[in-house]
C-alpha cells in the first residue's frame, strides 16, 4: 500500500460516483417503466405492469423490433463475410497499395453517420434502389464492416502461421487449412466482432433515418418517433427497460470469451 | 589427401546403387535483397540420416523450408525419389515436417492432431484409429490421446509432432530443430529415443540443427552451412577429423587456427592448420618431441575446469593460442587451476595436424 488513507477514500469516493453517475439514470427509467402514472413526475404512485401490456399489444413496436432483429442479423452477417475475407488478405498477402487499403478499411468508422447516411442515400437515389430493409442493411454494414475486420486482423496478427504451415505439410489443401485450422483459430474473435457489431447496428438511427423508406421502422426509429408523443412515455420507458436487460447478455458474454476461456488457447 | 579421395569413392558407390531420396540442384533462394541460399547442390540418400548444421541465418532453416514447399526456390531444381516436385504445393508432397514450434492444432485433442493427415488424405476410420493408436504407442503416450495440447509439457508436445507426422508413413521427414526448446536432459534422452525411432522406421530424415553435438551424435551424415552455401559434406567422423575450411574446423569443434607467421613458426610452412584440442598434450618445456611429434612452447593463459574435462587456453611464445583439452582421469580442480600461469610443452602427433582452406566471410 503506497497510497494514503485519505488518498485510498478518495478512490473509492470516485468509483461509487462514476457507477452512481453510469447507472442512476438507468434506475429512473426502470422506476418510471412500472409507475401506473402516465405523466413522469417525481414520486412514482405505485407499481404497475400497464406498460408492458400497451407495449406488447402494440403492432408498430413488433414490426420495429423485427426489423431491427433482421437489420442486425443481416448487417452482422455481410460484415462477418467481407470483414475476414479483407483482414486475411491484407494481413497475408503483400501488394500493391495494401496500407492505403488498410487505412480506407477503417476511414469509415471515422466519418459522420450523417456523411454516411446522405452519401448511401444519394447512391441509392441514383441507382434507382428503393428504400427499405435491405437499404437499412447494406447502410449499416458499412460500419459493421470495420468493426468485423479490426477484430479478425487483430486475431490474425497473434496468430502462429505454424499450424497453418503443419495443416499443408499433412496433406490439406487450402480450403481445407482455412475450414479446419485458419476459422477455429479466428472462431472467439468473429464472435465477439459479430457481438459488437449487432449492437452498433440495433441501436443505430442516423444512417438508419437516411436509409430507411417510408414503411420501415426500426426500434430506434420508433423510440425517436415516441417521445415526440408525451402519451407513449411509458411505453418507450418499457422497452428502454426491455432492451437494458437483453444487451447485457452479449456484454456479459463478449467478457468473458475475451477474458477466460479463450484467452489462454493461443 | 589419401582420406579426401577414400570418400570421394565411398560416397559415389552408395550413390549409384539407389535413386536418392532427395536432390538439390543448384537451389537458391532470395528474399527480397537478401540472398538465403546461394546455390547448393546436394543429394541425400534413401534411409540416411541426415543433418545440416550450422549457425542462425546460414540458410539451413529455408533449406528445409524448400523441400517441405513452404517456400519456392528462386533458381534450381528439388528432386524427390527423382521426381522434379519444384512447384508442387506442400500438400501434394511425400514429405512431413516437424516444427521447431511444434505447431500443434490448439483446439484439437492430441489423438485428433495425430489423426489429422489421415483425416484429411480420407483414410477410413477403422485404419485411422489403428495407426493414431500406433504412432501414440511409438512415441511412448497412448494414454493421452483424450488430452489436449495445452495441457502437455515441452517434451510431450514434441513427441505428439513427431507422432503426427510419422502417422502419415512419409517417405522423407524433415525436422526443423525439433529439440531446440527443450532442456539439456530431456534434448539427449530424445536423441537416443529420435535415432531410435529412425532406425525402426526406415525413413530418411533430415534434421536441421546449430547444434554440432547433436549433428555428430545422431547423423549418418551432415552438410555444414555457412552465409548459403554449404561448406562440407560428410559423415561425423569425417567433418570434425577432416574438416574442409576454417569455418567448419571452428563451428564443428574448437578452431585452434594456426595462421600466418605463427603457421610458419610452428608447422613449419605458410598456410592455415589446425589441431584438435584432445589430441595435445601438455608436457615440461624441457621435455623432447618423438621424431613423428610437433610442438610449441607457451605460457597457460587461463583454465576452465568443466567436470570431466580441463581446457587450458595456452598462448604460445611464436605468437597466437591453442586450446588443450585433457580428461581428469587423476587431476582434481585444485590442481587443474593452479597451473595458470605456467610455462608447458604442448606436444602433438604430426599427423593430427590438419592443413584447411579459408572460407569465405
Amino acid at each position: 500500500m503506497t497510497e494514503s488513507r485519505w488518498v485510498r477514500i478518495g478512490l473509492r469516493m470516485a468509483t461509487v460516483l462514476v457507477i452512481v453517475f453510469l447507472y442512476l439514470p438507468l434506475v429512473i427509467l426502470t422506476i418510471y417503466a412500472f409507475n401506473p402514472s402516465r405523466l413522469q413526475a417525481w414520486p412514482p404512485t405505485g407499481f404497475t405492469f400497464d406498460w408492458f401490456v400497451e407495449a406488447a399489444n402494440n403492432p408498430a413496436i413488433g414490426r420495429a423490433l423485427v426489423n431491427s432483429l433482421l437489420a442486425g442479423t443481416g448487417a452482422t452477417a455481410i460484415a462477418l463475410v467481407l470483414g475476414t475475407a479483407a483482414a486475411l488478405a491484407i494481413q497475408r498477402y503483400a501488394f500493391f497499395g495494401r496500407d492505403t487499403i488498410s487505412f480506407l478499411f477503417i476511414l469509415p468508422i471515422a466519418l459522420p453517420g450523417v456523411v454516411t447516411g446522405i452519401a448511401l442515400r444519394t447512391t441509392f437515389q441514383t441507382v434507382g434502389v428503393d428504400f427499405g430493409l435491405a437499404t437499412i442493411i447494406v447502410g449499416h454494414a458499412t460500419f459493421c464492416v470495420v468493426i468485423a475486420y479490426n477484430n479478425v486482423i487483430a486475431r490474425l496478427r497473434r496468430l502462429p502461421r505454424t499450424p497453418e504451415e503443419a495443416s499443408a505439410d499433412l496433406g490439406a489443401d487450402t480450403w481445407t487449412t482455412f475450414r479446419r485450422i485458419t476459422l477455429p483459430g479466428m472462431g472467439t474473435a468473429l464472435l465477439s466482432g459479430g457481438l459488437l457489431a449487432f449492437a452498433l447496428s440495433f441501436d443505430e438511427i442516423i444512417v438508419t433515418l437516411f436509409t430507411a423508406g417510408p414503411g420501415t421502422q426500426t426500434i430506434p426509429m420508433w423510440i425517436f418517433a415516441a417521445i415526440q408523443r408525451p402519451t407513449e412515455l411509458p411505453v418507450v420507458n418499457v422497452i428502454a427497460f426491455v432492451l437494458i436487460l437483453f444487451s447485457t447478455i452479449p456484454v456479459y458474454l463478449a467478457q468473458r470469451i475475451s477474458s477466460g476461456v479463450g484467452g489462454g488457447r493461443y | 589427401m589419401a582420406v579426401e579421395s577414400n570418400r570421394e569413392i565411398g560416397q559415389a558407390g552408395n550413390a549409384s546403387n539407389r535413386v536418392p531420396a532427395v536432390q538439390l540442384e543448384g537451389v537458391t533462394k532470395r528474399f527480397a535483397d537478401v540472398t538465403a541460399v546461394a546455390g547448393i547442390d546436394l543429394e541425400i540418400a534413401d534411409g540416411e540420416f541426415f543433418s545440416m548444421l550450422g549457425p542462425s541465418g546460414s540458410g539451413k532453416t529455408t533449406t528445409l523450408r524448400m523441400i517441405a514447399g513452404f517456400e519456392e526456390p528462386t533458381s534450381g531444381r528439388i528432386l524427390l525419389h527423382g521426381r522434379d516436385i519444384t512447384g508442387v504445393p506442400p500438400f501434394d508432397r511425400d514429405v512431413n515436417t516437424v516444427f521447431q514450434d511444434y505447431a500443434l492444432f490448439p483446439h484439437m485433442s492430441v489423438a485428433d492432431n495425430v489423426g489429422y493427415g489421415l483425416v484429411v488424405r480420407k483414410v477410413a476410420r477403422s485404419e485411422r484409429s489403428r495407426r493414431v493408436e500406433e504412432a501414440l504407442r511409438m512415441v511412448r503416450l497412448e494414454d493421452y490421446g483424450a488430452r489436449r495440447p495445452s495441457q502437455l509439457s515441452g517434451g510431450q508436445r514434441q513427441r505428439v509432432a513427431l507422432a503426427r507426422a510419422l502417422v502419415n508413413r512419409p517417405r522423407v521427414l524433415l525436422l526443423d530443430e525439433p529439440l531446440g526448446a527443450l532442456d539439456l536432459k530431456l534434448r539427449e534422452e530424445m536423441q537416443i529415443e529420435l535415432k531410435a525411432i529412425q532406425q525402426q522406421v526406415g525413413i530418411t530424415f533430415i534434421y536441421v540443427t546449430h547444434d554440432q553435438e547433436e549433428a555428430l551424435t545422431m547423423s549418418d551424415r551432415l552438410a555444414v552451412f555457412n552465409a548459403g552455401r554449404i561448406e562440407q559434406v560428410g559423415s561425423p567422423a569425417d567433418v570434425y577429423e577432416h574438416p574442409a575450411t576454417t569455418f567448419v574446423a571452428g563451428f564443428v569443434g574448437t578452431s585452434n587456427l594456426l595462421t600466418g607467421d605463427v603457421a610458419v613458426a610452428v608447422i613449419g610452412e605458410p598456410g592455415v592448420y589446425t589441431v584438435r584440442p584432445e589430441k595435445i598434450r601438455i608436457a615440461d618445456v624441457g621435455t623432447e618431441p618423438e621424431s613423428d611429434e610437433a610442438s610449441a612452447v607457451g605460457r597457460i593463459r587461463d583454465v576452465v575446469y568443466v567436470g570431466p574435462d580441463t581446457r587450458y587456453i595456452v598462448a604460445l611464445e611464436v605468437g597466437g593460442e591453442l586450446v588443450v583439452t585433457q580428461q581428469n582421469l587423476e587431476t582434481s580442480s585444485m590442481e587443474a587451476l593452479a597451473t595458470q600461469g605456467r610455462s608447458v610443452r604442448l606436444i602433438w602427433k604430426r599427423r593430427h595436424v590438419l592443413s584447411l582452406a579459408t572460407s569465405e566471410k
